[in-house]
């Protein structure tokens, strides 16, 4: 789950990070009222859930109150890549010219089975750009995810990456961030930028924070942040019936038993020049209702033509999926083409039921590729 | 002979009593697995099926001899799991479950690793984890660790299959059986961000196993062990291999369905793993029955 800057900053807060003071505000007069009450020039940024937002005019120096709450009405209310801006971040400025902006960030790396954190005396710039223009800066080390992060170090990290400033600080802000990331299951912790001024302090000015969703379990007070309306409406809905489901730009529904298939199916979708507007993993053991909800969730997205249904039972029965697909029949759910290649367990059962329908809408076929065929062409009509 | 289990491999199943864990233990005995006993924590002393339930593994250790576990417990307790079988010494261990939280399985991977070390200094037998979120292995025609549809394993076969999708293990399989080449093991090594055991560490088992004639990797978008296991067989395998890659349409940024499965950056991507398969002269299948034309044209130079 990503969280908002502002969500970042507290969570950092609670570990005892020097964080830029800052208040969220919903409309222009509570911009105006919180610059007027810091008494000094602030930073109005847009809180939405997508990368780039200083780019797209979401993030603005504001010298003044009046300026402030100017500022808030042009970014209130913003598009960026598709998300309403509803909120804004009001932070009490720093003038960055007096004073140095690093970064330094952890992030869940597979090739070293635990996180990898970064250092780089470029700040304010994404990981990725840093990456690219600047691989030799970045100073990377393993966390040892038992022990953590030590303070030792930290300060080497923080001296290799080339920070100047106050060392036992940095070293400190670094371990903290390290104790967040773990008992807070981040996917994802940045500090950029980490600004240094010239009392050698660091300060928090912007965070990033992604938790891992299969340990939300345990943090039950960071549920209540999950905003659903940054989500597709069609991804909501399929978080509620415990779909994996992703919304894509095409015009076939896909559906499988298991990311494997399914992902293997959309790359079949395209071979056969046609585009997915979906993928959804029905998981595995699905029993008829649940297919019946798959099949109407991927009927209710208006650019889905015609649904490939890609099933190879081992847990799933196929009979199972082939009930759910009839009762969506028989209820007027299923309206448009779908095109199945069934295989694996209780195959055979599941052909039999099919074949009883005797429906225009459903064709069942021998294999994957013959099934995507007659899916992409039906959807391409 | 086949890599990791054999039909004499003496299995614990932690976690039988529950919905998963009973079903599969059933599946796993019909496929003639030996399936010695069950640990349920509070269930010991009862029977499942008319196998014994422990309270612990060391309590099941003290009347059977266990070769390997497989986890059924859900995903907060999973990790646990691992440990406690790591920690009583069994040198295989399967991690069937899905959704485990990333830090708890980046602390069993280190810990297993660790008792691996020291197991194998003592000239102990090592211990293993595969998984989790994993289809677990078999060894066709002699045993099943795991929750593979058995029908697809009967026919025993020289082709070794790894996989880091469970669906997708089973079509290629099924593909290997009715082209009349079939497999000797199959592991489904799972398809979260920290796993238990690696492509690159199943590769040198089938490499020294003389009933592996040739390799087929299944992988899929996101992470780097396609790469390593290009790199792998690149240095070390004379053994021919062929690859499939899962997902090359998927968007950038998006997870699908795995929780390993994201490109992020230019790590992860389609390209770099064509690219690695390609200088290691291992051919990728571009569609999957496509693996059969390869596995023949592998096993005719």
């Amino acid at each position: 789950m990503k969280l908002h800057e502002y969500q970042g900053k507290e969570l950092l807060r609670r570990f005892g990070v020097n964080v830029q003071d800052g208040k969220v505000a919903y409309t222009p007069d509570e911009v105006r009222q919180i610059a007027q009450e810091y008494g000094q020039s602030v930073v109005v940024k847009a809180q939405v859930h997508v990368g780039g937002r200083g780019k797209a005019g979401g993030v603005k120096f504001s010298p003044t109150p009046d300026k402030a709450f100017e500022n808030g009405q042009k970014i209130l209310g913003m598009d960026i890549k598709g998300l309403t801006v509803k909120k804004v971040l009001v932070t009490k400025a720093v003038d960055i010219d007096k004073g140095k902006e690093y970064y330094v960030g952890m992030i869940v790396d597979r090739n070293v089975q635990s996180y990898t954190l970064m250092a780089c005396a470029e700040g304010g710039m994404e990981i990725e750009e840093l990456a690219v223009e600047k691989p030799d800066a970045i100073i990377k080390h393993r966390v040892d995810p038992v022990a953590g992060l030590r303070p030792y170090e930290a300060r080497e990290i923080a001296l290799k990456a080339g920070f100047e400033g106050n060392l036992n600080k940095l070293a400190d802000m670094m371990v903290k961030m390290s104790k967040a990331a773990f008992e807070l299951d981040a996917n994802l912790v940045e500090i950029n930028p980490l600004f240094v001024g010239e009392d050698g302090i660091p300060l928090a000015l912007d965070t990033k924070f992604d938790v891992d969703d299969n340990a939300m379990y345990r943090h039950k007070d960071l549920a209540d942040w999950r905003e659903l309306e940054a989500e597709h409406p069609l991804e909501i809905e399929a978080s509620n019936y415990g779909f994996a489901y992703v919304k894509l730009d095409g015009n076939v529904g896909v559906l499988g038993n298991g990311a494997g298939i399914v992902m293997t199916s959309l790359d079949v979708v395209n071979r056969a020049g046609a585009k997915p507007a979906n993928f959804l993993d029905i998981g595995g053991g699905a029993r008829a209702d649940i297919v019946y909800n798959a099949i109407k969730l991927v009927s209710k997205d208006t650019d889905v033509k015609a649904i490939f249904i890609n099933i190879f039972g081992g847990i799933t029965r196929a009979d199972e999926v082939a009930k759910g697909v009839i009762q969506a029949l028989k209820d007027g759910i299923l309206t448009k083409p779908v095109r199945m290649r069934i295989a694996g367990t209780a195959e055979e059962e599941a052909k039999a039921l099919l074949a009883e329908v005797n429906s225009d809408l459903i064709q069942m076929y021998p294999d994957m590729f013959q099934a995507a065929e007659s899916a992409a062409q039906e959807a391409n009509k | 002979m086949s890599i990791l289990i054999d039909k004499d491999t003496q299995v614990l199943v932690v976690g039988m009593t529950g919905r998963e864990g009973a079903n599969h233990t059933k599946a796993m005995r019909e496929f003639g697995t030996k399936v010695v006993a069950g640990v349920t924590p509070g269930k010991g002393g009862l029977t499942h099926e008319g196998l014994p339930v422990y309270n612990s593994v060391r309590d099941a250790q003290a009347g059977h001899q266990i070769d390997c576990s497989i986890i059924f417990v859900p995903p907060a307790g999973a990790a646990d799991a691992v440990l406690e079988s790591a920690h009583a010494g069994v040198p295989l261990i399967v991690l069937i479950t899905e959704g485990v939280p990333t830090i708890d399985m980046m602390r069993a991977v280190q810990e297993v690793k660790q008792l691996n070390a020291a197991s194998l200094a003592e000239g102990g037998k090592g211990i293993r984890l595969i998984g989790g979120n994993c289809p677990g292995l078999v060894s066709s025609g002699e045993a099943k660790i795991g929750i593979m549809p058995n029908k697809i394993y009967s026919q025993k076969g020289r082709i070794g299959l790894i996989s880091r999708s469970g669906t997708l293990t089973y079509e290629a399989a099924k593909l290997l059986g009715d082209a009349g080449l079939g497999t000797s093991t199959t592991v489904g090594i799972g398809g979260d961000p920290i796993i238990g055991t690696t492509f690159a560490d199943v590769l040198p088992l089938f490499e020294a196993d003389p009933e592996t004639d040739a390799i087929v990797v299944i992988g899929e978008i996101g992470g780097a062990d396609e790469e390593a296991a290009a790199e792998y067989i690149q240095n070390h395998m004379k053994k021919p291999v062929v690859a499939f890659i899962s997902g090359r349409s998927a968007p950038k940024g998006k997870r699908m369905g795995h929780a390993g499965a994201i490109i992020m950056g230019n790590v992860g991507t389609p390209e770099s793993k064509l690219a690695a398969f390609a200088a290691a002269n291992v051919p990728v299948a571009d569609t999957m029955p496509q693996i059969i034309d390869l596995v023949k044209q592998v096993l005719s130079k």
